[in-house]
């Protein structure tokens, strides 16, 4: 609700006249006042929520000033790119943090640590779009092994599907892997140093049953909890990286949409994305409870 | 309102005999020790003194930049780093070190002034939620959850969307975004700190509000929002120069690191160092001001940890 009230009013203070954007430099001022009765811009400031907010409620959020489609199909239409890069970048986020922070948990302070430390600094410090940019100049540009951008449905041609998800799913895929290897490190290490552990071993429980069913268990809820953060932040589109790989994705939409000054698509989008963040926090909550049965009570 | 010392002894009655005078009062960040401790983290010392360099580039630019960051040379366009350049020049001609240099204080200073009002409101906002607690923190604390709903980069976008680009908005947008994380570190700390013995003797004394939040809480509370500060900074940085390179930050012909790697995309078939040099300064700053951050977590609040690294990614 609050969300909903933020995004109609952010939206609303845009400058420009969406309308006159959308008819060009030649019209008559009857298809305007036409045009403006309706979209119904022309009403008052909260008639115009309750309309936009009630129909959202339904899936309507309206239609775009600049192509006339509804709002919702131009939405469905990026969800499949966004969707899939999202998923990709989490499973090499995860492929690279949890043995990486497994591991420098395992030997603290041993050269696997500070190796795996000091390339988590890099990858969170490293800006996404200039790793994009390099990338496409090796493989694209030098090497000429992928295509430097773009997307196709995995249904019409998988090879080439792969090709181009593997370089923007590794550049967002190290920055969040990057950000969960630390949780991953600091996670198992604080689980490691528990009561129930060492009783554990000292009761003579192979290492490896400790590690899986004492350690590895309880490491997992911090690890749930930034995974699900940080799937919320590549599902919002990552917008810069989907710009240097043309991905028809979210976020490259939503930025269409500010520069065509798009109010229905640009609100349409931002709630979305304030909607799947609140979603992706309930799941986090609802795995919590199936793997911590202490939370359940 | 200063006042004279009080004599806070008396209002400390589980204190022993010896100890009295130093236990009673809170204690405080003491500079010297805090600096002596982090330069003795080799990997915190180092960030510091880089950035430290950094900062003079950025403030010494115009003396410093071999050139200014308009000076269009045709004749020299898109030449290799040499002696002359050393990192180079773009289509235009353009010194690319001396527009590295000359963005240095374009970027920082959007990154300061972003992250000084972020932190100077999410702190207050966090300080009123923390100390008053009841409907003060939820009605404020309800706020930033709905202002930290939203992406961090689509939020900055849509600000930028309403007011039009430019250094100036930029600042503002990536600060409204840093609000949240700001409020909530410092209510988090000072829900820490309102219950301190020594608050309570002070507040027992009838110490006003205003004394308490200023004198004995804040101070208390800083740690974790000093360990903040250098980690937003590293992402204010970042988020500039991502703004910038969507084209909604800094405007051309300015120089700014993200609008240079923009501008160096479209030739980095022909001429690498022209995206390479400013994506090397970008990367120089945030890791240092990450690494500071870090140092400065071990130093000031080591329960904390990794716990927050990275949050505003």
């Amino acid at each position: 609700m609050g969300v909903s009230v933020i995004v109609f009013g952010l939206v609303q203070l845009v400058p420009g006249d969406p309308i006159r954007l959308a008819l060009g430099t030649r019209f008559d001022q009857e298809t305007y006042d036409a045009l403006l009765a309706r979209s119904g811009l022309d009403q008052p400031l909260v008639t115009q929520y309750f309309g936009w907010a009630g129909r959202a409620l339904t899936g309507d959020l309206g239609v775009s000033f600049r192509s006339g489609e509804t709002v919702t199909s131009l939405i469905a239409e990026r969800l499949p790119a966004t969707l899939t890069l999202a998923f990709a970048s989490i499973l090499v986020a995860l492929l690279i943090a949890v043995p990486l922070g497994t591991l420098s948990a395992l030997r603290p302070r041993s050269v696997v640590d500070r190796v795996a430390t000091v390339l988590s600094q890099i990858g969170i410090s490293v800006p996404e779009f200039w790793m994009a940019i390099v990338l496409i100049l090796v493989f694209a540009g030098t090497l000429g092994w992928l295509p430097s951008g773009g997307y196709v449905p995995l249904t019409e041609d998988p090879g080439g599907w792969a090709q181009r998800l593997l370089m923007p799913a590794v550049v967002t895929g190290v920055v969040s892997g990057s950000v969960i290897t630390r949780f991953v490190r600091s996670s198992v290490l604080e689980a490691l140093g528990a009561d129930h552990v060492r009783t554990a071993q000292a009761k003579g429980l192979p290492a490896r049953q400790v590690f899986t069913w004492h350690v590895l268990r309880n490491a997992l809820l911090p690890l749930v909890t930034v995974t699900g953060v940080q799937l919320a932040y590549l599902l919002s589109g990552v917008v810069v990286v989907e710009i240097v790989f043309s991905w028809p994705g979210l976020g490259q939409l939503a930025l269409q949409a500010v520069q065509a000054r798009d109010y229905p698509v640009l609100q349409g989008a931002i709630l979305l994305f304030a909607v799947v963040f609140l979603l992706i926090n309930l799941v986090v909550d609802l795995l919590y409870t199936a793997i911590d049965p202490r939370i359940r009570r | 309102m200063t006042g004279a010392p009080l004599p806070e002894p008396a209002v400390s009655p589980t204190a022993t005999e010896a100890g009295v005078s130093s236990t009673a009062r809170p204690p405080r960040p003491r500079w010297r020790q805090t600096l002596g401790l982090l330069a003795r983290n080799p990997t915190a010392a180092v960030a510091a003194t880089v950035l430290l360099l950094i900062v003079l580039v950025a403030v010494f630019d115009e003396a410093i930049a071999p050139t200014g960051p308009n000076e269009i040379a045709v004749q020299d366009r898109l030449q290799p780093p040499s002696l002359a350049h050393p990192f180079g020049t773009d289509d235009l001609g353009r010194d690319i070190l001396s527009r590295v240099v000359l963005g240095a204080a374009v970027s920082l200073r959007v990154g300061f002034l972003a992250v000084a009002f972020a932190l100077v409101v999410g702190a207050l906002i966090g300080l009123l939620a923390g100390y008053y607690g009841r409907w003060v923190d939820d009605v404020l604390m309800r706020l930033m959850d709905i202002l930290f709903a939203f992406p961090a980069v689509l939020l900055a976008i849509a600000v930028l969307a309403v007011r039009g680009p430019g250094a100036g908005n930029t600042a503002l947008a990536i600060g409204i975004v840093y609000i949240p994380v700001f409020a909530r570190v410092t209510r988090a700390s000072v829900l820490g700190v309102r219950e301190e013995v020594y608050v309570r003797a002070s507040r027992s004394v009838g110490a006003s509000d205003l004394r308490l939040l200023t004198r004995h809480v804040l101070p208390n509370a800083a740690p974790p929002i000093i360990v903040q500060t250098s980690i937003s900074l590293a992402f204010a940085v970042l988020a500039e120069a991502a703004l910038s390179f969507l084209g909604l930050g800094t405007q051309p012909p300015n120089p700014s690191w993200g609008l240079m790697l923009a501008e160096g995309r479209g030739f980095i078939d022909l001429a690498w160092w022209l995206a390479f040099f400013p994506g090397m300064a970008i990367f120089l700053t945030v890791l240092c001001f990450n690494l500071l951050g870090d140092g400065l977590r071990d130093v000031l609040d080591p329960r904390q940890r990794t716990l927050m690294a990275g949050s505003g990614r």
